[in-house]
């Protein structure tokens, strides 16, 4: 586990780039440090690798202090990708990734085995690649091999400075896909620095949210996604992202967006003829009784209203049968539907936490609500007009 | 008219009767040339790259040795005599302190140039400063350091035509023996050879210059690998 504690950074110019920094990098975890340029992503990761020295607090490694290490030796036990890629041009691909193991004074055997064993493993021939030249590779195969380098050497922490952000959006997707399959297999501590919520979310075990060399918001990207600490983040996040998770979340939808969110209802001081009338003008066979501030009383179906027609003045509220079952706000589709299921409903009221009122889920709406989101599976022929209740 | 044609036939008797001499005048030009830049290169490569450590240091060195190649070399020759009297020694000094400067500028140049993402990345996986150095930095300056190595060779086989001036030998003897005898066979024994060791010098050093560019280096004679083979 690494942890920055009660860090700040003040750079030689006078420039206060990190302002008590603490985090804990968990062990073979992702933590991606994201936020706008210049935020200090780049400094607080060159911390962890001494290439950077707090200018008060402290940088622990398992709970050693490493102002007391060696920094040279310290960087070979950590991997390093940025980037530019950094690969060395007058090096073939075998020597670049055997850097740091020949500084390590590995023999060459063991070391000819590992760079073999790495490019296998990121989709390059050994056999093919070993002796060519990092000009010859594309961006996104040299960025691979930037990654085995920093994997050459058994290092168990990784550090990551916007390593795919130079590549074209395809490279850079397969990238992102292969480091997380790299992890489900290597279990690296990984700290990965980018500007981009996309591939933090992606990628991310741990957000690590930072502004003006302050940390904005630290958690799960679903937490960060779901809980935005402040507008920043909600700005950071993204309108166009809010959005997707919007659609995202029509994969399992939530009866709030199923729902028909004005149903007939009644008050519950309306005559029984009152009550027909209603029903007749809207075509709907029920009615929902609510108070003025749409407490839900109850229903009455068609059927119960023309059972006791005969006694005049009563009300909607002396022939209503109690709603037995509704469904919270924020359930998803599917629990409505299991209930309306086992119970044999024809429809679902939802309610808030207040137990009013906000519409009622139908099978009609059910269908409508599908067709909606898959246009490709509806007719071709526009459906039949009016709510099929 | 044809004094011309007897000129050149004269000239190849001349130089095929004096071939041992012009051979040792040859080899000796060349010996104080390599002698002088050798010297010039154990001594200007340190500088530059002390050079490239402080931006004052390089000012202050890159100042001195710009002002010793600006001396005209006769000047320069001259005046060490004065100092070190007459012989070979004058010459190869003199030609050591005129080769200075592109050594030591182009060495400078060279590291300055490398990449800095290049740098970090060394830095960052864990090299020494004398790693990131003889690993990465030098490596990819030596075209610059060798094409001032080229323009240094150049001047040299120049400038050492003016050595017996000041008591050292090589193709110059020949080239003044010829002037004080207003012998012109002897002058073109002298200044052919020599202009000719300038110009395959240029060539030579210049071919060596290209391959020791390894900023681009390229597996000899590989297939090009298609440049997206890994996409879709
Ligand atoms: N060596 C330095 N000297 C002075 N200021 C620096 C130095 N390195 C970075 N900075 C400043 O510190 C801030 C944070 O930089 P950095 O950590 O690189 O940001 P980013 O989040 O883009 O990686 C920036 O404003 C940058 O200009
Ligand atoms: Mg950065």
């Amino acid at each position: 586990m690494i942890v920055l504690d009660h860090v700040n950074k003040v750079y030689d110019d006078g420039f206060h780039a990190l302002k008590d920094i603490n985090l804990e990098f968990k062990k073979g975890e992702i933590t991606v440090l994201i936020g706008p340029s210049g935020c200090g992503k780049s400094t607080t990761m060159k911390l962890i690798n001494a290439l950077n020295t707090p200018s008060s607090g402290k940088v622990l490694i398992d709970g050693k202090d490493i102002s007391g290490l060696n920094p040279v030796e310290l960087r070979r036990n950590i991997g390093y990708v940025i980037q530019s890629v950094g690969l060395f041009p007058h090096m073939n691909i075998a020597k670049n990734v055997a850097v740091v193991p020949h500084l390590k004074k590995w023999d060459k055997e063991k070391t000819d085995r590992k760079v073999n064993e790495l490019l296998d493993l990121v989709g390059l021939d050994h056999t093919i690649y070993r002796n060519r030249y990092p000009s010859e590779l594309s961006g996104g195969q040299q960025q691979r091999v930037g990654v085995i380098r920093a994997l050459a050497a058994d290092q168990d922490i990784i550090l990551m400075d916007e390593p795919f952000s130079a590549l074209d959006p395809i490279s850079r997707e397969q990238l992102q896909d292969e480091l997380i399959r790299l992890q489900q297999e290597l279990n690296k501590t990984i700290i990965f620095v980018t500007h981009d919520m996309d591939e933090a979310i992606k990628i991310a075990d741990t957000i690590v949210l930072m502004k003006d060399g302050q940390i904005v918001q630290t958690g799960k990207p679903e937490a960060i996604l779901r809980h935005p600490a402040n507008g920043f983040v909600r700005n950071f996040i993204g309108q166009k992202r809010l959005q997707s998770e919007n659609e995202l979340s029509y994969e399992i939808p939530l009866v709030d967006d199923v729902m028909i969110t004005n149903p007939v209802t009644a008050f519950p001081n309306r005559g029984l003829a009152e009550a027909i009338k209603m029903m007749e003008s809207k075509r709907v066979d029920s009615l929902f009784i609510v108070d003025r501030n749409k407490q839900l009383q109850g229903a009455v179906s068609i059927y119960r209203v023309l059972d006791m027609y005969g006694e005049e003045g009563k009300t909607v509220a002396d022939v209503m049968i109690p709603v037995r079952f509704s469904v919270a706000s924020g359930s998803t589709l599917p629990q409505a539907i299991e209930l309306m299921d086992s119970h044999q409903l024809s429809n679902v009221p939802v309610v808030d936490g207040n137990n009013r009122f906000l519409g009622l889920v139908t099978r009609g709406s059910v269908v409508k609500h599908l067709a909606e989101v898959y246009p490709n599976l509806a007719p071709p022929q526009p459906a039949g007009e009016g709510e099929p209740v | 008219m044809d004094e011309k044609k007897l000129t050149f036939m004269d000239f190849v008797s001349y130089v095929s009767r004096n071939s041992g001499l012009l051979w040792e005048y040859f080899i000796q030009h060349i010996l104080m040339v390599v002698i002088g830049l050798g010297l010039a290169i154990v001594i200007g490569v340190p500088l530059g790259i002390l050079c490239s450590r402080s931006r004052w240091v390089a000012k202050v060195i890159l100042f001195i040795t710009n002002i010793l190649q600006v001396i005209p070399s006769l000047a320069m020759l001259v005046i060490l005599m004065l100092w070190l009297g007459l012989g070979m020694k004058t010459v190869m000094v003199g030609l050591f302190l005129y080769s200075l400067n592109p050594i030591v500028r182009n060495t400078y140049v060279g590291l300055k140039q490398v990449d800095p993402s290049y740098m970090e990345s060394g830095r960052g996986i864990g090299m020494s400063p004398f790693q990131l150095l003889y690993k990465v930095r030098f490596p990819l300056a030596l075209t610059y350091l060798m094409s001032g190595i080229r323009i240094a060779a150049v001047i040299a086989i120049g400038v050492v035509t003016i050595a017996p001036l000041v008591g050292g030998s090589g193709l110059g003897r020949e080239i003044y023996a010829g002037l004080n005898s207003n012998n012109s066979l002897r002058i073109f024994a002298g200044a052919i050879p020599a202009a000719l060791l300038a110009i395959v010098a240029d060539i030579v050093l210049g071919a060596l210059q290209k391959k020791l560019d390894l900023s681009k280096r390229k597996s000899s004679g590989a297939a090009p690998v298609p440049p997206k083979i890994q996409k879709v």
